[in-house]
């Protein structure tokens, strides 16, 4: 299982790239790979605003319809066209294809964002009870 | 997880399979995954453990008699060595399960029953053969069997490198009752669920594993395992009815566009009388193919309609590997159904453009067969 260095991480398998006053959000390796493949991403408005933990969007694989979540607070600037017609580049390559980028509101809410290793520790957890 | 094991568990374990239970059965869901695995059956050969299903034996000299009034489709004109799809019905019209019937001959039929029914479609025949049917032997043959699907337009040549029998003699629908596979013993049939040319296989347990391991040595790079989720995404895209959604006990036969399977002119049997009306009448409610036209996938049980009016619901929804489409059935009332119609399917509250279609699902090829 991938897990950049570089970035941060939520419980709910998302990847966060802060850049400046943005973050790029994604899903992880672990979260493509236990969804399957992809088939669909229902994207989000551009422009509109979410608490940190609110549904940003939904992913849906063959067999799966997955929400994905707002790591932090923000409103929508960007979302990523391709996966309108290439949802699968999701499984091909998780960290390379972001989902959204946010306005980043409220910077201390990265803090309660986990770190690479423990998110490792987190996805080994999760494999070990199923 | 501890749910039910096949007798192809190692193998599962061998080959990677991501493992789910399936109704209390321990099965993977994939392999190397869902679309790589349905493309494979579609374009070459793919393997499955089916071993779950069910397999119920009636023997005796009514024999024929007691399935005859059992099922909607005609066994007394079905030949010695072939077999039959159809329905058993409730009274009421309503399913209780889809199956094949073999017949070995007049006195000694194969049921191969759903895995999720087979308890209540043991109890259901049972309870049919009292009264007055107790000289008809009615046996639960499921844990003597093992059984692996062989599937796609490379089936025959690849089982004909270690079967005994010329195969281009062994015509759709009819199976031989003891193929040698390597040294294995096994009935195999030429049927399936996938919209393939392909063989069903039934074998001791014990020697499950080592027609597996054979099939895919001989087949090499042409052949790979597929887990339960490309096996319900195969049958969706091939428009085959599922338990629970296509068909189900509030269901009848020729609401689920069934009617081919239901043979009036055979004589009595289990329900006639109320398909019989509803013939008559026209069903009150109709399958109707859809092509989505927004964007989404329809799933089961999601709602459709017809501006506010609620129409139906979805039975089965995919994006369809092979065709690149997305697609879907749904059960809907008659007086709203009408091919090349728009409707909406709801989906997370919102409505999604789709459109009544005929001809929008996968038909094999005639090179495949």
């Amino acid at each position: 299982m991938k897990v950049p260095e570089e970035l941060l991480y939520s419980k709910e398998h998302e990847w966060i790239r802060v850049e400046g006053k943005s973050v790029f959000i994604g899903i992880t390796d672990f979260a493509q790979d236990h969804l399957g493949d992809i088939v669909y991403v229902e994207m989000p408005t551009i422009g509109k605003s979410f608490h940190a933990g609110d549904v940003l969007c939904v992913v849906e694989s063959v067999k799966a319809v997955a929400d994905v979540y707002a790591p932090v607070s923000g409103s929508i600037l960007e979302v990523n066209g391709n996966l309108d017609t290439e949802p699968e580049r999701l499984n091909q390559d998780p960290y390379g294809n972001f989902v959204a980028k946010m306005s980043l509101d409220d910077v201390s809410e990265l803090a309660a964002l986990l770190s690479p290793d423990a998110y490792r520790t987190l996805c080994q957890n999760q494999e070990k009870e199923s | 997880m501890t749910g039910k094991r096949t007798s192809l568990y190692p193998m599962h374990q061998k080959y990677g399979g991501r493992m789910i239970d399936f109704n209390g059965w321990e099965l993977p869901v994939e392999y190397r995954g869902i679309i790589t695995e349905h493309n494979k059956v579609r374009e070459e050969a793919g393997l499955f453990d089916v071993s779950h299903m069910g397999e119920i034996e009636v023997q005796g000299v009514r024999a024929a008699a007691f399935v005859q009034n059992l099922v909607t489709n005609d066994v007394y004109t079905l030949e010695d060595h072939r077999i039959c799809y159809t329905l058993m019905c409730h009274a009421d019209g309503g399913i209780v399960d889809d199956l094949l019937v073999y017949k070995y001959d007049r006195n000694r039929f194969l049921l191969v029953v759903n895995a999720a029914n087979t308890d209540k479609d043991c109890s259901w025949i049972a309870g049919k053969s009292l009264p007055g049917w107790s000289d008809v032997m009615v046996s639960d043959l499921s844990s003597a069997y093992a059984q692996l699907a062989l599937q796609g337009p490379l089936s025959e040549t690849i089982l004909q490198k270690i079967c005994d029998r010329d195969l281009s003699k062994l015509n759709h629908y009819g199976f031989d009752p003891e193929m040698k596979i390597g040294s294995v013993s096994c009935l195999v049939s030429r049927t399936g669920y996938t919209g393939e040319d392909g063989f069903e296989i039934y074998m001791d347990p014990d020697h499950a594993v080592d027609v597996w391991e054979a099939l895919l040595e001989v087949g090499g790079d042409h052949i790979y395992p597929i887990g339960l989720g490309a096996r319900d995404t195969l049958r969706c895209e091939a428009k085959l009815p599922l338990y629970g959604h296509e068909i189900d006990r509030d269901i009848t036969p020729l609401e689920a566009g069934l009617g081919a399977f239901v043979k009036f002119d055979k004589g009595s049997f289990i329900g006639r009388s109320i398909l019989w009306r509803q013939q008559e009448e026209g069903p009150p409610r109709i399958l109707s193919e859809f092509e989505m036209i927004g964007k989404g996938i329809p799933r089961a049980h999601y709602e459709v309609r017809r501006g506010r009016e609620k129409i139906g619901w979805v039975t089965s929804g995919i994006y369809a590997p092979h065709l690149k489409t997305v697609i879907g059935l749904a059960l809907i009332k008659r007086e709203a159904y009408a091919p090349g119609e728009e409707f909406e399917v709801i989906i997370r509250n919102q409505p999604i453009k789709a459109c009544m279609k005929r001809g929008a699902f996968y038909r094999r090829p005639k090179n495949h067969y």
